[in-house]
Protein backbone atom coordinates (compact mmCIF):
# COMPACT_ATOMS: atom_id res chain seq x y z
CA UNK A 1 0.00 0.00 0.00
CA UNK A 2 1.28 3.47 -0.87
CA UNK A 3 1.71 5.58 2.19
CA UNK A 4 1.86 9.32 1.89
CA UNK A 5 3.07 11.16 4.92
CA UNK A 6 4.89 14.07 6.48
CA UNK A 7 7.70 13.43 8.89
CA UNK A 8 7.85 16.23 11.43
CA UNK A 9 11.43 17.44 11.66
CA UNK A 10 10.46 20.41 13.83
CA UNK A 11 6.99 20.78 15.26
CA UNK A 12 6.97 24.54 15.81
CA UNK A 13 5.54 26.39 18.78
CA UNK A 14 1.85 25.59 18.73
CA UNK A 15 1.03 23.35 15.80
CA UNK A 16 -2.33 21.58 15.91
CA UNK A 17 -4.95 20.00 13.68
CA UNK A 18 -8.04 22.16 13.41
CA UNK A 19 -11.25 22.39 11.42
CA UNK A 20 -14.48 24.34 11.94
CA UNK A 21 -14.68 23.25 15.60
CA UNK A 22 -17.45 21.53 17.56
CA UNK A 23 -20.90 22.80 18.50
CA UNK A 24 -23.34 22.20 21.33
CA UNK A 25 -20.93 21.12 24.06
CA UNK A 26 -20.61 24.28 26.16
CA UNK A 27 -22.99 22.80 28.72
CA UNK A 28 -20.53 20.02 29.50
CA UNK A 29 -17.53 22.32 29.51
CA UNK A 30 -16.15 21.95 25.98
CA UNK A 31 -15.63 25.10 23.87
CA UNK A 32 -15.90 25.41 20.07
CA UNK A 33 -12.15 25.32 19.44
CA UNK A 34 -11.56 25.19 15.67
CA UNK A 35 -9.30 27.30 13.48
CA UNK A 36 -8.72 30.66 15.13
CA UNK A 37 -8.85 32.62 11.87
CA UNK A 38 -11.81 31.07 10.14
CA UNK A 39 -11.41 32.97 6.85
CA UNK A 40 -7.81 31.90 6.31
CA UNK A 41 -8.71 28.34 7.30
CA UNK A 42 -11.42 28.12 4.63
CA UNK A 43 -9.30 29.75 1.93
CA UNK A 44 -6.41 27.33 2.55
CA UNK A 45 -8.70 24.38 1.87
CA UNK A 46 -10.20 25.88 -1.27
CA UNK A 47 -6.70 26.53 -2.68
CA UNK A 48 -6.04 22.78 -2.71
CA UNK A 49 -9.47 21.80 -4.01
CA UNK A 50 -10.89 20.61 -0.67
CA UNK A 51 -14.20 21.30 0.95
CA UNK A 52 -13.67 24.44 3.06
CA UNK A 53 -14.11 22.59 6.37
CA UNK A 54 -11.46 19.89 5.90
CA UNK A 55 -8.88 19.40 8.66
CA UNK A 56 -5.78 21.58 8.27
CA UNK A 57 -2.64 22.21 10.28
CA UNK A 58 -2.70 25.46 12.22
CA UNK A 59 0.56 26.92 13.46
CA UNK A 60 1.48 29.98 15.50
CA UNK A 61 4.63 32.10 15.15
CA UNK A 62 7.25 29.47 14.27
CA UNK A 63 5.67 26.81 12.07
CA UNK A 64 6.66 23.19 11.46
CA UNK A 65 9.41 21.77 9.26
CA UNK A 66 7.91 18.83 7.41
CA UNK A 67 9.58 16.29 5.14
CA UNK A 68 7.23 14.74 2.63
CA UNK A 69 7.20 11.13 1.43
CA UNK A 70 4.77 9.87 -1.17
CA UNK A 71 3.17 10.69 -4.48
CA UNK A 72 2.97 14.31 -5.62
CA UNK A 73 0.62 16.44 -3.58
CA UNK A 74 -0.52 20.05 -3.67
CA UNK A 75 -0.39 22.27 -0.64
CA UNK A 76 -1.21 25.88 0.19
CA UNK A 77 -0.42 28.15 3.09
CA UNK A 78 -2.55 31.10 4.14
CA UNK A 79 -1.98 33.94 6.55
CA UNK A 80 1.11 36.09 6.42
CA UNK A 81 3.78 33.41 6.47
CA UNK A 82 7.40 33.03 5.41
CA UNK A 83 8.17 29.53 4.15
CA UNK A 84 10.47 27.70 1.75
CA UNK A 85 10.37 24.42 -0.14
CA UNK A 86 13.69 22.54 -0.20
CA UNK A 87 13.97 20.26 -3.21
CA UNK A 88 16.84 17.95 -4.09
CA UNK A 89 18.65 20.53 -6.17
CA UNK A 90 17.14 23.87 -5.31
CA UNK A 91 15.14 25.88 -2.84
CA UNK A 92 11.91 27.66 -3.70
CA UNK A 93 10.70 30.73 -1.84
CA UNK A 94 7.07 30.12 -0.86
CA UNK A 95 4.12 32.45 -1.36
CA UNK A 96 0.90 32.46 0.59
CA UNK A 97 -2.45 32.09 -1.20
CA UNK A 98 -0.94 29.94 -3.92
CA UNK A 99 -0.78 26.20 -4.36
CA UNK A 100 2.58 24.42 -4.71
CA UNK A 101 3.52 20.82 -5.41
CA UNK A 102 5.51 18.65 -3.02
CA UNK A 103 7.39 15.66 -4.42
CA UNK A 104 8.79 12.66 -2.57
CA UNK A 105 11.66 13.84 -0.34
CA UNK A 106 10.85 17.57 -0.47
CA UNK A 107 11.01 19.57 2.74
CA UNK A 108 8.51 22.27 3.59
CA UNK A 109 10.02 24.68 6.10
CA UNK A 110 7.42 27.02 7.58
CA UNK A 111 9.80 29.51 9.11
CA UNK A 112 7.44 31.94 10.79
CA UNK A 113 4.35 34.05 10.62
CA UNK A 114 5.09 37.65 9.82
CA UNK A 115 3.47 40.38 11.99
CA UNK A 116 0.63 37.96 12.66
CA UNK A 117 0.02 34.94 14.85
CA UNK A 118 -1.66 32.09 12.97
CA UNK A 119 -1.04 30.43 9.62
CA UNK A 120 -2.73 27.48 7.91
CA UNK A 121 -1.37 24.55 5.93
CA UNK A 122 -3.80 22.60 3.75
CA UNK A 123 -2.97 19.69 1.43
CA UNK A 124 -4.88 18.20 -1.51
CA UNK A 125 -5.93 15.17 0.48
CA UNK A 126 -7.24 14.18 3.88
CA UNK A 127 -5.07 14.18 6.95
CA UNK A 128 -5.57 10.82 8.62
CA UNK A 129 -7.01 12.14 11.89
CA UNK A 130 -9.59 11.02 14.40
CA UNK A 131 -12.74 12.99 15.10
CA UNK A 132 -14.52 13.64 18.37
CA UNK A 133 -17.98 15.14 18.25
CA UNK A 134 -17.67 15.51 14.45
CA UNK A 135 -14.54 17.63 14.66
CA UNK A 136 -10.81 16.92 14.62
CA UNK A 137 -10.04 20.24 16.32
CA UNK A 138 -7.46 19.80 19.02
CA UNK A 139 -8.24 21.12 22.47
CA UNK A 140 -5.00 20.55 24.34
CA UNK A 141 -6.55 21.33 27.70
CA UNK A 142 -9.13 18.54 27.60
CA UNK A 143 -7.05 16.39 25.21
CA UNK A 144 -9.88 16.25 22.73
CA UNK A 145 -9.58 15.88 18.97
CA UNK A 146 -6.96 14.61 16.53
CA UNK A 147 -3.50 13.43 17.63
CA UNK A 148 -4.92 12.41 21.05
CA UNK A 149 -5.81 16.02 21.66
CA UNK A 150 -2.18 17.08 21.67
CA UNK A 151 0.03 19.45 19.75
CA UNK A 152 1.98 17.97 16.86
CA UNK A 153 5.40 16.85 18.12
CA UNK A 154 8.90 16.45 16.76
CA UNK A 155 9.53 13.16 15.02
CA UNK A 156 5.94 12.09 14.50
CA UNK A 157 4.46 11.09 11.15
CA UNK A 158 1.31 12.56 9.71
CA UNK A 159 -0.42 10.38 7.13
CA UNK A 160 -2.46 11.69 4.24
CA UNK A 161 -5.27 9.76 2.57
CA UNK A 162 -7.17 10.16 -0.70
CA UNK A 163 -4.84 12.51 -2.51
CA UNK A 164 -6.54 14.48 -5.24
CA UNK A 165 -4.24 13.95 -8.21
CA UNK A 166 -5.68 16.05 -11.00
CA UNK A 167 -5.22 19.43 -9.51
CA UNK A 168 -4.42 22.60 -11.37
CA UNK A 169 -2.47 25.41 -9.76
CA UNK A 170 -4.64 27.75 -7.78
CA UNK A 171 -4.03 31.25 -6.60
CA UNK A 172 -5.80 34.11 -4.88
CA UNK A 173 -4.89 37.76 -4.73
CA UNK A 174 -5.39 38.61 -1.11
CA UNK A 175 -3.52 40.56 1.51
CA UNK A 176 -4.39 40.32 5.18
CA UNK A 177 -5.10 43.71 6.63
CA UNK A 178 -4.39 44.54 10.24
CA UNK A 179 -6.93 46.21 12.48
CA UNK A 180 -6.27 48.58 15.34
CA UNK A 181 -9.84 49.39 16.25
CA UNK A 182 -11.67 46.41 17.67
CA UNK A 183 -15.41 46.90 17.53
CA UNK A 184 -17.34 45.74 20.56
CA UNK A 185 -20.88 45.57 21.87
CA UNK A 186 -21.34 46.59 25.50
CA UNK A 187 -21.27 43.61 27.85
CA UNK A 188 -23.88 42.48 30.35
CA UNK A 189 -21.88 43.96 33.26
CA UNK A 190 -20.98 47.23 31.59
CA UNK A 191 -22.47 49.15 34.50
CA UNK A 192 -20.11 47.50 36.99
CA UNK A 193 -17.49 50.01 35.88
CA UNK A 194 -17.08 53.64 36.84
CA UNK A 195 -17.81 56.39 34.30
CA UNK A 196 -14.09 56.98 34.15
CA UNK A 197 -13.51 53.24 33.63
CA UNK A 198 -16.04 53.12 30.79
CA UNK A 199 -14.41 56.12 29.18
CA UNK A 200 -10.97 54.57 29.46
CA UNK A 201 -12.27 51.36 27.88
CA UNK A 202 -13.47 53.13 24.76
CA UNK A 203 -10.83 55.83 24.47
CA UNK A 204 -7.46 54.57 25.63
CA UNK A 205 -5.00 52.24 24.02
CA UNK A 206 -4.44 48.70 25.30
CA UNK A 207 -1.42 46.56 24.58
CA UNK A 208 -1.69 42.83 23.88
CA UNK A 209 0.29 40.91 26.47
CA UNK A 210 2.60 37.95 25.89
CA UNK A 211 0.26 35.90 28.06
CA UNK A 212 -2.01 35.19 25.12
CA UNK A 213 -2.83 31.86 23.55
CA UNK A 214 -5.71 29.95 21.95
CA UNK A 215 -7.67 30.30 25.21
CA UNK A 216 -7.45 34.00 25.74
CA UNK A 217 -5.78 37.30 25.02
CA UNK A 218 -4.64 39.37 27.98
CA UNK A 219 -4.39 43.12 27.65
CA UNK A 220 -2.41 45.72 29.55
CA UNK A 221 -3.32 49.34 29.85
CA UNK A 222 -4.90 51.88 32.14
CA UNK A 223 -6.80 50.14 34.92
CA UNK A 224 -10.57 49.94 34.44
CA UNK A 225 -12.18 50.71 37.77
CA UNK A 226 -14.94 48.42 39.01
CA UNK A 227 -17.44 50.08 41.35
CA UNK A 228 -19.86 47.21 41.95
CA UNK A 229 -18.16 43.83 42.44
CA UNK A 230 -15.04 42.29 40.95
CA UNK A 231 -16.80 38.93 40.79
CA UNK A 232 -20.12 37.80 39.39
CA UNK A 233 -21.87 34.49 39.95
CA UNK A 234 -20.14 32.19 37.48
CA UNK A 235 -21.93 31.99 34.15
CA UNK A 236 -21.31 31.07 30.53
CA UNK A 237 -18.67 32.64 28.34
CA UNK A 238 -18.34 33.01 24.58
CA UNK A 239 -15.43 33.67 22.34
CA UNK A 240 -14.92 37.40 22.07
CA UNK A 241 -16.23 38.13 25.58
CA UNK A 242 -14.05 40.70 27.37
CA UNK A 243 -13.82 40.04 31.11
CA UNK A 244 -12.22 42.44 33.56
CA UNK A 245 -10.83 40.71 36.68
CA UNK A 246 -9.96 42.50 39.91
CA UNK A 247 -6.61 43.76 38.62
CA UNK A 248 -8.47 45.87 36.05
CA UNK A 249 -6.73 44.39 32.99
CA UNK A 250 -9.13 43.02 30.35
CA UNK A 251 -8.97 39.43 29.07
CA UNK A 252 -10.59 38.52 25.75
CA UNK A 253 -11.89 34.96 25.52
CA UNK A 254 -10.65 33.09 22.45
CA UNK A 255 -11.64 29.79 20.80
CA UNK A 256 -10.37 27.35 23.50
CA UNK A 257 -11.71 29.41 26.44
CA UNK A 258 -13.05 27.96 29.69
CA UNK A 259 -16.82 27.69 29.26
CA UNK A 260 -17.72 29.34 32.57
CA UNK A 261 -16.28 32.42 34.21
CA UNK A 262 -16.87 34.69 37.15
CA UNK A 263 -15.47 38.05 36.14
CA UNK A 264 -17.65 40.94 34.96
CA UNK A 265 -18.13 41.21 31.21
CA UNK A 266 -17.45 44.73 29.98
CA UNK A 267 -17.92 43.97 26.29
CA UNK A 268 -17.99 41.43 23.49
CA UNK A 269 -15.93 41.68 20.29
CA UNK A 270 -18.23 41.63 17.28
CA UNK A 271 -18.17 38.50 15.11
CA UNK A 272 -16.93 40.47 12.10
CA UNK A 273 -13.67 41.40 13.87
CA UNK A 274 -12.78 38.06 15.45
CA UNK A 275 -10.54 36.64 12.67
CA UNK A 276 -8.47 39.80 12.63
CA UNK A 277 -8.34 40.17 16.38
CA UNK A 278 -6.70 36.76 16.87
CA UNK A 279 -3.96 37.65 14.40
CA UNK A 280 -2.70 40.57 16.51
CA UNK A 281 0.71 39.84 18.03
CA UNK A 282 1.79 40.60 21.60
CA UNK A 283 2.88 44.23 21.83
CA UNK A 284 0.22 45.40 19.33
CA UNK A 285 -1.78 48.40 20.42
CA UNK A 286 -5.55 48.29 20.10
CA UNK A 287 -8.52 50.51 20.83
CA UNK A 288 -12.09 49.44 21.44
CA UNK A 289 -14.85 51.08 19.46
CA UNK A 290 -18.45 50.81 20.52
CA UNK A 291 -21.07 49.57 18.04
CA UNK A 292 -24.72 48.68 18.36
CA UNK A 293 -26.16 45.22 17.75
CA UNK A 294 -27.80 46.10 14.41
CA UNK A 295 -24.52 47.48 13.06
CA UNK A 296 -22.62 44.43 14.28
CA UNK A 297 -25.07 42.19 12.43
CA UNK A 298 -24.63 44.15 9.20
CA UNK A 299 -20.85 44.21 9.58
CA UNK A 300 -20.81 40.44 9.97
CA UNK A 301 -22.97 39.97 6.88
CA UNK A 302 -20.51 42.09 4.90
CA UNK A 303 -17.51 40.26 6.32
CA UNK A 304 -19.03 36.87 5.58
CA UNK A 305 -19.96 37.96 2.06
CA UNK A 306 -16.39 39.09 1.49
CA UNK A 307 -15.12 35.69 2.69
CA UNK A 308 -17.55 33.90 0.35
CA UNK A 309 -16.43 36.13 -2.53
CA UNK A 310 -12.78 35.34 -1.89
CA UNK A 311 -13.53 31.63 -1.78
CA UNK A 312 -15.52 31.80 -5.02
CA UNK A 313 -12.63 33.53 -6.79
CA UNK A 314 -10.43 30.45 -6.30
CA UNK B 1 -39.90 32.58 34.04
CA UNK B 2 -37.02 34.30 32.30
CA UNK B 3 -36.82 37.72 33.92
CA UNK B 4 -35.02 39.38 31.08
CA UNK B 5 -33.50 38.48 27.73
CA UNK B 6 -30.69 40.64 26.39
CA UNK B 7 -27.92 40.14 23.87
CA UNK B 8 -24.42 39.05 24.78
CA UNK B 9 -22.47 40.26 21.78
CA UNK B 10 -24.03 39.78 18.35
CA UNK B 11 -24.46 36.01 18.41
CA UNK B 12 -25.97 35.06 21.77
CA UNK B 13 -28.99 35.53 23.99
CA UNK B 14 -28.38 36.21 27.66
CA UNK B 15 -31.36 34.87 29.60
CA UNK B 16 -31.47 36.15 33.15
CA UNK B 17 -33.44 34.11 35.70
CA UNK B 18 -32.52 36.23 38.73
CA UNK B 19 -29.55 37.10 40.85
CA UNK B 20 -29.73 34.59 43.72
CA UNK B 21 -28.08 31.19 43.67
CA UNK B 22 -30.51 28.52 44.79
CA UNK B 23 -31.98 25.25 43.59
CA UNK B 24 -35.34 26.76 42.64
CA UNK B 25 -33.89 29.26 40.20
CA UNK B 26 -31.25 26.84 38.95
CA UNK B 27 -33.92 24.16 38.32
CA UNK B 28 -35.76 26.65 36.12
CA UNK B 29 -32.57 27.27 34.16
CA UNK B 30 -31.99 23.54 33.74
CA UNK B 31 -35.61 22.98 32.61
CA UNK B 32 -35.26 25.66 29.96
CA UNK B 33 -31.92 24.25 28.90
CA UNK B 34 -33.31 20.73 28.50
CA UNK B 35 -36.46 21.89 26.70
CA UNK B 36 -34.55 24.02 24.22
CA UNK B 37 -32.09 21.20 23.66
CA UNK B 38 -35.00 18.91 22.74
CA UNK B 39 -36.42 21.45 20.27
CA UNK B 40 -33.24 21.15 18.19
CA UNK B 41 -33.66 24.65 16.79
CA UNK B 42 -31.75 25.22 13.58
CA UNK B 43 -29.01 27.81 14.05
CA UNK B 44 -28.59 27.44 17.81
CA UNK B 45 -25.07 26.12 18.30
CA UNK B 46 -24.62 26.18 22.08
CA UNK B 47 -26.50 26.41 25.35
CA UNK B 48 -24.73 27.24 28.59
CA UNK B 49 -26.83 26.88 31.73
CA UNK B 50 -25.32 28.25 34.93
CA UNK B 51 -26.61 29.09 38.44
CA UNK B 52 -29.17 31.64 37.30
CA UNK B 53 -28.41 32.41 33.65
CA UNK B 54 -28.79 30.60 30.37
CA UNK B 55 -26.71 31.69 27.41
CA UNK B 56 -27.96 30.63 23.99
CA UNK B 57 -25.49 31.11 21.18
CA UNK B 58 -26.40 30.91 17.55
CA UNK B 59 -24.81 30.91 14.12
CA UNK B 60 -25.03 34.47 12.87
CA UNK B 61 -25.03 33.20 9.28
CA UNK B 62 -28.40 31.56 9.91
CA UNK B 63 -30.14 33.48 12.66
CA UNK B 64 -30.01 36.74 14.57
CA UNK B 65 -30.85 38.00 18.03
CA UNK B 66 -34.44 38.97 17.22
CA UNK B 67 -35.35 35.71 15.49
CA UNK B 68 -33.94 33.51 18.26
CA UNK B 69 -35.44 35.72 20.96
CA UNK B 70 -38.89 35.32 19.43
CA UNK B 71 -38.47 31.56 19.18
CA UNK B 72 -37.46 31.31 22.82
CA UNK B 73 -40.26 33.58 24.03
CA UNK B 74 -42.81 31.48 22.19
CA UNK B 75 -41.64 28.18 23.62
CA UNK B 76 -44.13 26.62 25.95
CA UNK B 77 -42.03 25.46 28.86
CA UNK B 78 -43.87 24.02 31.80
CA UNK B 79 -42.59 24.07 35.30
CA UNK B 80 -44.48 21.00 36.37
CA UNK B 81 -42.41 18.09 35.15
CA UNK B 82 -40.06 16.76 37.74
CA UNK B 83 -36.48 17.39 36.78
CA UNK B 84 -34.75 14.23 35.61
CA UNK B 85 -32.09 13.51 38.14
CA UNK B 86 -29.55 10.76 38.73
CA UNK B 87 -28.19 9.93 42.15
CA UNK B 88 -24.45 9.43 42.01
CA UNK B 89 -21.99 8.27 44.66
CA UNK B 90 -18.42 9.51 44.41
CA UNK B 91 -15.67 7.77 46.41
CA UNK B 92 -13.09 10.15 47.85
CA UNK B 93 -9.82 9.38 49.60
CA UNK B 94 -8.58 11.96 52.10
CA UNK B 95 -5.11 10.56 52.59
CA UNK B 96 -2.65 13.36 53.34
CA UNK B 97 -1.19 13.08 49.83
CA UNK B 98 -4.60 14.05 48.48
CA UNK B 99 -6.07 16.46 51.04
CA UNK B 100 -3.75 19.28 50.05
CA UNK B 101 -5.57 22.08 51.88
CA UNK B 102 -7.07 20.34 54.89
CA UNK B 103 -4.73 22.08 57.35
CA UNK B 104 -5.46 25.44 55.79
CA UNK B 105 -9.20 24.68 56.00
CA UNK B 106 -8.97 23.70 59.66
CA UNK B 107 -7.46 27.10 60.34
CA UNK B 108 -9.85 29.02 58.08
CA UNK B 109 -12.98 27.30 59.38
CA UNK B 110 -11.80 26.86 62.98
CA UNK B 111 -13.01 23.25 63.10
CA UNK B 112 -11.16 19.92 63.04
CA UNK B 113 -10.73 17.82 59.94
CA UNK B 114 -12.96 15.14 61.42
CA UNK B 115 -15.75 17.70 61.72
CA UNK B 116 -15.10 18.84 58.15
CA UNK B 117 -15.40 15.28 56.85
CA UNK B 118 -18.43 14.61 59.01
CA UNK B 119 -20.24 17.59 57.50
CA UNK B 120 -19.15 16.72 53.97
CA UNK B 121 -19.50 12.97 53.53
CA UNK B 122 -22.90 11.32 53.16
CA UNK B 123 -24.65 14.63 52.44
CA UNK B 124 -26.60 15.18 49.22
CA UNK B 125 -25.33 17.89 46.89
CA UNK B 126 -27.15 19.24 43.86
CA UNK B 127 -25.32 19.74 40.56
CA UNK B 128 -25.97 23.33 39.50
CA UNK B 129 -23.86 23.28 36.36
CA UNK B 130 -20.88 21.69 34.65
CA UNK B 131 -18.07 23.45 32.90
CA UNK B 132 -15.10 25.75 33.12
CA UNK B 133 -13.08 22.67 32.22
CA UNK B 134 -14.78 19.71 30.56
CA UNK B 135 -17.08 17.84 32.92
CA UNK B 136 -16.31 19.80 36.08
CA UNK B 137 -19.44 19.76 38.28
CA UNK B 138 -20.43 22.65 40.55
CA UNK B 139 -22.16 21.03 43.53
CA UNK B 140 -24.04 22.66 46.38
CA UNK B 141 -24.83 23.62 48.98
CA UNK B 142 -22.21 23.18 51.66
CA UNK B 143 -23.20 23.96 55.24
CA UNK B 144 -22.21 27.40 56.49
CA UNK B 145 -19.47 25.91 58.67
CA UNK B 146 -17.71 24.54 55.56
CA UNK B 147 -17.76 27.72 53.53
CA UNK B 148 -14.33 29.18 52.86
CA UNK B 149 -12.88 31.54 50.29
CA UNK B 150 -10.65 30.20 47.56
CA UNK B 151 -6.86 30.15 47.96
CA UNK B 152 -5.29 33.58 47.82
CA UNK B 153 -2.75 32.31 45.33
CA UNK B 154 -4.29 29.67 43.09
CA UNK B 155 -2.30 26.49 42.42
CA UNK B 156 -0.66 26.29 39.02
CA UNK B 157 -1.55 22.60 38.91
CA UNK B 158 -4.39 20.97 40.78
CA UNK B 159 -4.13 17.17 40.37
CA UNK B 160 -6.77 15.34 38.35
CA UNK B 161 -9.54 13.92 40.56
CA UNK B 162 -9.08 16.54 43.28
CA UNK B 163 -12.21 17.40 45.24
CA UNK B 164 -12.32 21.06 46.23
CA UNK B 165 -14.47 23.39 48.31
CA UNK B 166 -15.14 27.09 47.87
CA UNK B 167 -17.94 29.13 49.38
CA UNK B 168 -21.15 27.07 49.18
CA UNK B 169 -19.84 24.70 46.51
CA UNK B 170 -17.81 21.55 45.99
CA UNK B 171 -16.27 20.54 42.67
CA UNK B 172 -14.12 17.86 41.11
CA UNK B 173 -11.13 18.61 38.88
CA UNK B 174 -11.67 16.40 35.85
CA UNK B 175 -8.18 17.24 34.53
CA UNK B 176 -4.99 18.58 35.97
CA UNK B 177 -5.66 22.29 35.81
CA UNK B 178 -4.80 25.57 37.48
CA UNK B 179 -7.25 26.34 40.26
CA UNK B 180 -7.85 27.93 43.62
CA UNK B 181 -10.32 25.67 45.42
CA UNK B 182 -9.51 24.18 48.83
CA UNK B 183 -8.63 20.55 48.10
CA UNK B 184 -9.80 18.00 50.68
CA UNK B 185 -9.32 14.72 48.82
CA UNK B 186 -9.17 12.87 45.53
CA UNK B 187 -11.49 10.52 43.69
CA UNK B 188 -10.36 7.59 41.53
CA UNK B 189 -13.70 7.79 39.69
CA UNK B 190 -13.59 8.93 36.04
CA UNK B 191 -15.81 12.03 35.93
CA UNK B 192 -15.29 12.99 32.28
CA UNK B 193 -14.72 10.50 29.48
CA UNK B 194 -14.20 12.05 26.06
CA UNK B 195 -14.42 8.65 24.34
CA UNK B 196 -18.07 8.39 25.43
CA UNK B 197 -19.46 10.98 23.04
CA UNK B 198 -23.12 10.46 23.93
CA UNK B 199 -22.61 10.81 27.63
CA UNK B 200 -19.14 12.11 28.50
CA UNK B 201 -20.10 13.57 31.88
CA UNK B 202 -20.72 11.31 34.85
CA UNK B 203 -22.46 14.21 36.60
CA UNK B 204 -24.92 16.51 34.83
CA UNK B 205 -26.91 19.57 35.91
CA UNK B 206 -29.82 18.49 38.11
CA UNK B 207 -28.10 15.33 39.39
CA UNK B 208 -27.65 14.64 43.10
CA UNK B 209 -24.19 13.66 44.31
CA UNK B 210 -23.09 12.06 47.57
CA UNK B 211 -19.44 11.72 48.52
CA UNK B 212 -18.24 8.61 50.35
CA UNK B 213 -14.94 8.40 52.13
CA UNK B 214 -12.65 5.53 51.13
CA UNK B 215 -9.28 4.30 52.36
CA UNK B 216 -6.02 4.51 50.45
CA UNK B 217 -6.25 0.77 49.71
CA UNK B 218 -9.75 1.16 48.29
CA UNK B 219 -8.55 4.14 46.25
CA UNK B 220 -5.78 2.18 44.57
CA UNK B 221 -7.98 -0.89 44.07
CA UNK B 222 -10.52 1.31 42.35
CA UNK B 223 -7.79 2.72 40.12
CA UNK B 224 -6.71 -0.67 38.81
Amino acid sequence: MNKNYFEIKRAGINTTFQDQGRDNLYHIGIPFSGAMDNRNFQISNKLVGNEVNFPIIEFAYQGPLLKYFGENINFAITGNVKFIIRKKNNTIEGKCYQSFILENGDELDIISTNKSVYGYLAVSGEFDVNYQWSSCSVNTKANIGANNGKKIEDGQKIYILNINKNLSDKKLNYINTKIENIRVIQGTNFDYFSDEGKKIFFEKEFVISKLSDRMGMRLEGPKIENIVDTNIKSEGLLKGVIQVPADGNPIIMLSDHGTIGGYPKIGVVISADYDKLVQLTPGSKIKFKKVELADAETLFKLYDLETQNLISQI
Amino acid sequence: MIKNISNLGDAALYCDFGSEVNKEINSKVIRYFKSIQKENIDGINNLTPSYNKLIISFDLRKKNFQTIKKLIENLNITNDDALESNKIKIPVCCDENFSLDIKRLEEKLQITRDKIYEKFFGKEFFCYMTGFIAGMPFLGDLENELQAKRLETPRVKVPKGSVGLTEQFANIYTFESPGGWNIIGNTPQVIFDSTNENNPNLINPGDVVTFEQITKEQYYNNNE
